[in-house]
Parts: C-alpha cells; sequence; structure tokens
C-alpha cells in the first residue's frame, strides 16, 4: 500500500480550524477543570463533614465512570438541564455541552492534584497567616494556594496533557475537532489512512515536546 | 422538551425480539468485562517485558521499551484504535486481511481490533509500573543476587520480579480500572459494549436520564468491586517485615 500525504497541504486551513477548535475546548476545561477542582480540594479538606464528604463523593463518582459517559450524556443532557433551570429553550451546542462535561470531569482529577498539593504545605505556614490576623480564606488565597500551586504545577500540566488526547473523544458527539477534521477530510479525499497518520503523528509531536518540557520543569522545581 | 420519567423502562421490551432493555444492558457489561479482562492479559505480559526490558544494563533494549512507551503515550487512545481497525487490516498479508475482512463477523473483528489496542496502550503504563517497582528495591537486592552466582534471568526471575510486583499493586489496580473505563471507546467502532448499548436504549426508548443512570451505576459498582477485589490480593501478597505490611 502506498501513502500518499501530497493532499494534505490543500486540506491544512480546515485542520487548522479543527486544531483550533482542540485547543480552545483544552484551555476552556484546563481553566475551568482547575478552577472548580480547586473549590473541591477546598471542600474535601474543610472542617464541614457535610461539605467534606460531598466533594469526595463528587471525586469518585467522577473517576469510576468513563469520560466517554459523561460526553454522550451531558450531550442530551444539558440542553434540557438548561431548559429545567431557565425556563426557556436555548439551543445549545455541541461544544457548550462537551465543555460543561470536561470541566466536570476533569475537576475530579485536578482536585486530587490541588489536595495533594496543599496537605504538601507545612501546617506553620496556616498558623502564622493565622497569628498574622488573617481570615482563613486570606489565608488559603495569598498564603497556602500560592505555594501549592508552584508545586502542583507540573503534575497540573501533565493531566493538561492527558487532557489535550482526551479531547480527541468529542468525535463521540460529532464536534469537528483535530481528529474528527483529519478523519472526515481523508474520506472526502479517498485517503483515510493518511490523514489518520498525519493526525496521530501531530498528536504525538505535540505531547510528547509538551512532557519533555514539563519533565525539564519537574527538575528545576524539584527541591 | 416534556420529558417523561420512567424508571420501569429496564423492564420494557425493546420491541427487538423477545428482550428487554436491562438485557441489553447485562449483554452490553459482558462485552466490557470481556475487552477488559483480554486487553489486560496482553497489557500485563507485555507491559512486564517492556518493564524489565527498560531496567536491562546495555543500551538496545532499554531504549527500545523507552521508544514504545512514549508513542503509545503519546498518542490519543482513539487514534490508536482508528489505527487498529481501519488502517492495520489493509496493511496485512492478504491471506490474514481476507481473514480479518471477510472470515471474521463484523463483532469478531471489532473484538479483535479493541483488544490489541487496549492491550498495547496499557502495557506502555504498565511498563512504566513494573520499572518503577525494580527501581524501588534496594540495589543490593540485585547485588546480592549477582554476587550469589545467579544470571540475569535468575535475578528477575527468583528476587526482583516477585518483590517488584508486589509493590506495584495499588498502582496497577488503577490501570486494571482504567483499562474497564478505556473499554468505552470500543462504542465509537460500534461494538455493543456498555456504553454502546447504554446509547441505543437512550435512543431506542427516549428515556436516556434512566438509561445513563444505569450505566453510572454499573460502572460504579464495577469500579468498588474490582478495588475492594485487589485491596484483598494486595493484602494477601504484602512482603512481610515492609512498611505495608506491619498492618
Amino acid at each position: 500500500m502506498a501513502l500518499d500525504f501530497s493532499q494534505i497541504l490543500p486540506t491544512l486551513p480546515s485542520l487548522i480550524d479543527g486544531m483550533t477548535l482542540t485547543l480552545k475546548l483544552l484551555v476552556m476545561a484546563v481553566a475551568g477543570g482547575v478552577g472548580l477542582g480547586t473549590l473541591l480540594a477546598l471542600a474535601r479538606l474543610s472542617s464541614n463533614n457535610m461539605l467534606a464528604f460531598a466533594a469526595k463523593f463528587y471525586v469518585n463518582y467522577f473517576r469510576s465512570i468513563p469520560l466517554l459517559l459523561v460526553i454522550s450524556w451531558f450531550y442530551l443532557a444539558v440542553p434540557i438541564l438548561l431548559y429545567w433551570i431557565t425556563g426557556n429553550l436555548t439551543p445549545v451546542g455541541a461544544f457548550t455541552s462537551c465543555l460543561v462535561a470536561f470541566v466536570m470531569f476533569e475537576a475530579a482529577y485536578f482536585s486530587e492534584i490541588v489536595r495533594a498539593g496543599i496537605q504538601a504545605i507545612p501546617k506553620g505556614q496556616l498558623n502564622a497567616a493565622y497569628a498574622l490576623g488573617m481570615t482563613y480564606s486570606q489565608a488559603m488565597r495569598l498564603v497556602i494556594l500560592p505555594q501549592a500551586f508552584r508545586k502542583m504545577t507540573p503534575l497540573l500540566l501533565q493531566q493538561s496533557i492527558i487532557l489535550f488526547q482526551d479531547t480527541s473523544l468529542v468525535y463521540a458527539v460529532g464536534l469537528m475537532d483535530f481528529l474528527n477534521t483529519a478523519r472526515s477530510k481523508g474520506d472526502i479525499v479517498g485517503l483515510p489512512h493518511e490523514f489518520l497518520l498525519f493526525a496521530g503523528a501531530v498528536y504525538f509531536v505535540i505531547s510528547f515536546s509538551a512532557s519533555q518540557v514539563v519533565k525539564r520543569l519537574q527538575k528545576r522545581l524539584a527541591v | 422538551m416534556n420529558y417523561h420519567w420512567d424508571w420501569g423502562v429496564f423492564f420494557k421490551s425493546t420491541g427487538v425480539g423477545s428482550e428487554i432493555y436491562l438485557n441489553w444492558f447485562v449483554t452490553g457489561l459482558g462485552w466490557t468485562i470481556a475487552v477488559a479482562l483480554a486487553g489486560w492479559i496482553i497489557a500485563l505480559a507485555l507491559g512486564s517485558v517492556l518493564g524489565v526490558m527498560r531496567t536491562l544494563p546495555g543500551k538496545a533494549l532499554p531504549a527500545i521499551a523507552s521508544a514504545y512507551v512514549e508513542l503509545f503515550r503519546n498518542v490519543p487512545l482513539l487514534v490508536q484504535l482508528f489505527v487498529w481497525y481501519f488502517l492495520v487490516p489493509d496493511l496485512l498479508p492478504t491471506p490474514l486481511e481476507m481473514w480479518y475482512k471477510q472470515g471474521l463477523s463484523p463483532m469478531q473483528s471489532q473484538f479483535l481490533a479493541v483488544v490489541i489496542c487496549l492491550g498495547l496502550f496499557t502495557a506502555a503504563r504498565v511498563c512504566e509500573q513494573v520499572r518503577t517497582g525494580i527501581e524501588a528495591l534496594p540495589r543490593g537486592q540485585r547485588n546480592a543476587a549477582l554476587a550469589m552466582g545467579f544470571s540475569t534471568g535468575q535475578t528477575y526471575r527468583h528476587v526482583l520480579l516477585p518483590q517488584a510486583f508486589r509493590i506495584i499493586i495499588p498502582p496497577l489496580t488503577s490501570e486494571f480500572l482504567n483499562i474497564f473505563k478505556n473499554s468505552s471507546v470500543a462504542s465509537l467502532i460500534g461494538l455493543m459494549e456498555l456504553l454502546a448499548q447504554t446509547r441505543q436504549t437512550a435512543e431506542f426508548s427516549a428515556n436516556f436520564f434512566e438509561a445513563f443512570t444505569m450505566a453510572t451505576v454499573i460502572y460504579f459498582v464495577l469500579n468498588m468491586s474490582l478495588m475492594t477485589f485487589m485491596g484483598w490480593v494486595e493484602k494477601r501478597l504484602r512482603i512481610p517485615g515492609m512498611m505495608g505490611g506491619s498492618k
């Protein structure tokens, strides 16, 4: 079987559009996931038992089901949920429902990283902050979290690389991300194998270089 | 946009043969377990070999294993699945290709592709765990074995691997759980495992909240039972005298 990669060049604009969508989804999902994950971690570490239990349940729940299930489910559920909440019909695209699915799912994984990061900060830091008259939220915001995030950066980035690869699962709901664009272009041109290999190579190059950068960062941040 | 709740939906007829929707979930769960276990056997066998290769002296073998790990870890699972299902059959020698495309039923060929894909994908992760386990052992273990006149093969078989595998049971457990969750990608090439059956139920009955709730509960229970089982295995195999063994 001879491979013919010459047809990839003319379709480059749409492939770039696909990659833009992939990266947009990635950045928004990481931002949302880390935000929600941090709240979950704080809830899990709080002295309020109910709150801690709820957060623990949330994390265990999302960690025991496949991401693909969440994506498929939310694709159907988000429009109806929004209708119940707001009372009027708002057209929700596949992108929004996928983003909600990713944020909620990844928050469970990010929260475990953040929790470990917070727990790695010596208790004296919190006591010192209290001694200076800070409230709990001030101590967290100004003292604990900035230190924790610095320590967690490599792990958060590693999780984001996994998330970058997992965004390809939006194929299930027909969103035109990079992989799906490459697949459909390949089918149109009649060269599905070449386009699939090209897509795989692009994912590989991006993930591999990103993980090399993370490795270097990890070494530099290591104590 | 009115949603009709009906938790009795699972006992209703699907309209296909005499099956009720619950039958679909049972069949789906069966496929999920079959795919995950078959993939896990490949992953454990290949991953152990690769993990050992990464810790061997010399340059070539560790480099091959590490290239394998980088390749399979940095390409999305779905891309790998498409490669195994759509691309690889076309590259096979003609008799094998004919066998795969015409000799096998669609379900068999999907099953084969998914099992190979999940097995090789997970092997890269198992390899890293095995390597970590071997490297976590005190250097003296290897040296003592060599000093006693063990060959490299004997050192691994009798000294390093029996200890390393017991250390890495917890991280291996999470890979074991992952392969069950990852097997859901099989639904994207049409294998009727749990997620595919769920989607089909959602489409046929329009009771998608109930269908997905059921799937979630099944995955959750499956996960919890596997975790309990592995916890039991870990306890039984704990190395006496180690930190974990003092309980």
